[in-house]
């Protein structure tokens, strides 16, 4: 018969006790990922681990590597617009504008953009920036455990994609913006669709503020989480709004105003908290922000041109190809051959929806560029990542990743 | 027409300045100047670019604190020096941007790296020196970023095809 061990509580403790020591002895190391649900795509992380402390994170990237900006360079300029939609996909919108307007700064008819093509740049950017947003309070909301704002965020982000298959009909690869303007207007009943939504959507922010600010257990998992100082996001590039929830005030919008940022009334939020829950604020805020400068687009449409008048560039109307020679000519080597830029070099960066999304182009004279190379804002944001988990739990981590809002197409490219 | 953002004259005047302050820091190790789009870039010596851009960053009145983008850049098979490393600075205070070059052969392609001034280069500088093979002397992890380990090659250099070997 064997014996019977009695539990008991002091013995288990010694027991106990004599593991930690065991363990201490050395960090172990855990593959977090790249199949984790919160890594929010491909991501691997390799953490060092002292119990459930972060001794150090090493992120390992990657997976998606699909070397676009190689692809780019054997592409026509115009073409190259559809595979910029493809690296931040919950951004398409600004990752067409950031590219069209770097190849209109090498052209040199950034001035030239008529009024309206520039509204309606502005409108659907901001748009995206909340439907980027969403996916982002969405995912945030789950990862830490409250899965009904996924739902939530996921039915007003449905809205706006809706107006985006109205327009052009893709939905998150859209492809609409074009060097020299838009390819066609906007049909006549979408502004009505936006101004429904913009009447809804404050109702939203309520509805998440009530569901996910005021709750205790997500103040909780996220205040003097992932702490990163205002001099160290600078030392380590973080844009957008994870550097504004440390307080420090840039914005592309305001700091080089492109599209006509600089005559829209908006307020650029910044909390000073350096955490997680800094930087969901500052989201927050951004929403009613975007919705703002959307509202002063509709009122600022006016009938007009949507794209330069270089036939050189953009492709003619319909109607003129019918009734005109040269209009026939122009189109069939715009389609054809594409057009030639000016060789030279271009920076050109605009305030995306995760940060500063910035492209670099050279031309050598030719139909298409010689080195397209894009600054992803969350290439730059993960690489901050070791700095604000180190010495948090790894359940942390989980909210830490879920606050830099990164999005691994961009940063494999 | 709505104006779009346009550099104003103070920031041009701004970058003159900074080219001026250079060359009588530097001399010999400031290259060419070169203005276009709006933009200014500043050749640099290899051997100095740590220095000039540890002195952009701490001058008291440039404050070019912010390393916004580091890339590589391929000049043709042929042409000699091959390689360029171009830097964008962002004066967060000033609100101007500044873009430094760095030129380098193929036959000895390292450049001093800048992890130490800014720590963002960190990664720049891993995936430069994955996709085009520029190694960067002092950085703290020089390992593949982006391509899978067992690929021979960068692939973004001009002579590696499109499809891969």
């Amino acid at each position: 018969m064997s014996k019977v061990v009695e539990y008991s509580p002091t013995r288990k403790l010694q027991e106990l006790a004599q593991m930690k020591d065991q363990v201490l002895d050395h960090n172990i190391t855990v593959s977090m990922g790249p199949q984790h649900p919160s890594t929010h795509g491909v991501l691997r992380l390799e953490l060092e681990l002292d119990g459930e402390t972060i001794v150090n994170a090493v992120p390992d990237i990657g997976y998606l590597h699909t070397g676009m900006e190689k692809l780019m360079e054997y592409k026509k300029y115009q073409q190259n617009i559809v595979i910029t939609d493809r690296m931040d996909y919950l951004n398409p919108m600004g990752n067409n504008l950031g590219y069209v307007m770097c190849v209109e700064k090498l052209l040199g008819i950034t001035d030239e953009i008529p009024e309206r093509a520039q509204v309606i740049r502005v409108m659907l950017t901001e748009l995206q920036r909340i439907a980027s947003h969403m996916v982002w309070l969405g995912t945030h909301a789950l990862d830490i455990g409250a899965m009904s704002m996924f739902f939530y965020c996921f039915r007003e982000r449905e809205k706006i994609l809706n107006i985006y298959e109205a327009i052009c009909g893709g939905r998150m690869t859209v492809s609409y913006f074009r060097v020299g303007g838009l390819p066609y207007d906007i049909p006549d009943f979408v502004p009505g669709m936006i101004r429904e939504f913009c009447k809804e959507f404050p109702k939203a922010i309520d509805e998440y503020k009530a569901l996910l600010a005021g709750n205790t257990i997500f103040q909780a998992r996220t205040k003097g989480v992932g702490i990163i100082t205002p001099e160290d996001a600078i030392q380590w590039g973080v844009t957008g709004p994870s550097l504004r929830g440390s307080g420090v005030d840039y914005d592309v919008r305001r700091y080089e105003p492109y599209c006509g940022y600089e005559t829209y009334d908006f307020e650029v939020p910044v909390e000073t908290g350096c955490d997680v829950w800094s930087r969901f604020s500052v989201r927050i805020r951004e929403l009613s922000e975007s919705l703002k400068i959307v509202r002063q687009a509709l009122d600022r449409l006016k009938p007009g041109s949507v794209k330069v008048d270089s036939p050189k560039i953009a492709l003619p109307e319909r109607e003129m190809m019918k009734h005109q020679m040269d209009a026939l000519i122009h189109h069939f080597l715009l389609a054809g051959l594409g057009f030639e830029v000016p060789p030279g070099e271009a920076y050109h960066a605009i305030e995306g929806s995760k940060g500063e999304l910035g492209y670099y182009i050279v031309s050598d004279g030719s139909e298409r560029p010689y080195r397209v190379h894009v600054r992803g804002p969350s290439f730059v944001n993960l690489q901050a990542l070791p700095v604000m988990v180190k010495g948090a739990m790894i359940a942390d981590t989980v909210a830490v990743i879920g606050s830099l809002d990164i999005v691994l197409g961009e940063i494999d490219r | 027409m709505i104006p779009t953002g346009a550099p104003t004259l103070e920031k041009q005047q701004f970058l003159d300045e900074v080219v001026e302050v250079l060359k009588k820091a530097f001399g010999q190790a400031i290259g060419e100047i070169k203005r276009a789009n709006r933009e200014t870039s500043v050749y640099v010596s290899r051997e100095k670019i740590v220095e000039v851009a540890r002195f952009l960053r701490d001058h008291e009145r440039f404050k070019f604190n912010f390393l916004s983008d580091l890339t590589g850049f391929d000049r043709g098979i042929d042409s000699s020096p091959r390689f360029e490393v171009i830097y964008h600075l962002l004066s967060l205070p000033n609100r101007v941007r500044l873009r430094l070059k760095v030129q380098v052969d193929e036959d000895d392609c390292t450049v001093p790296s800048v992890t130490e001034v800014w720590k963002t280069a960190n990664w720049h500088e891993r995936e430069t020196f994955d996709l085009f093979g520029i190694r960067f002397s002092g950085h703290p992890d020089l390992r593949k970023i982006l391509t899978p380990e067992d690929l021979e090659g960068h692939p973004l250099r001009k002579d590696f095809p499109l499809r891969g070997y």
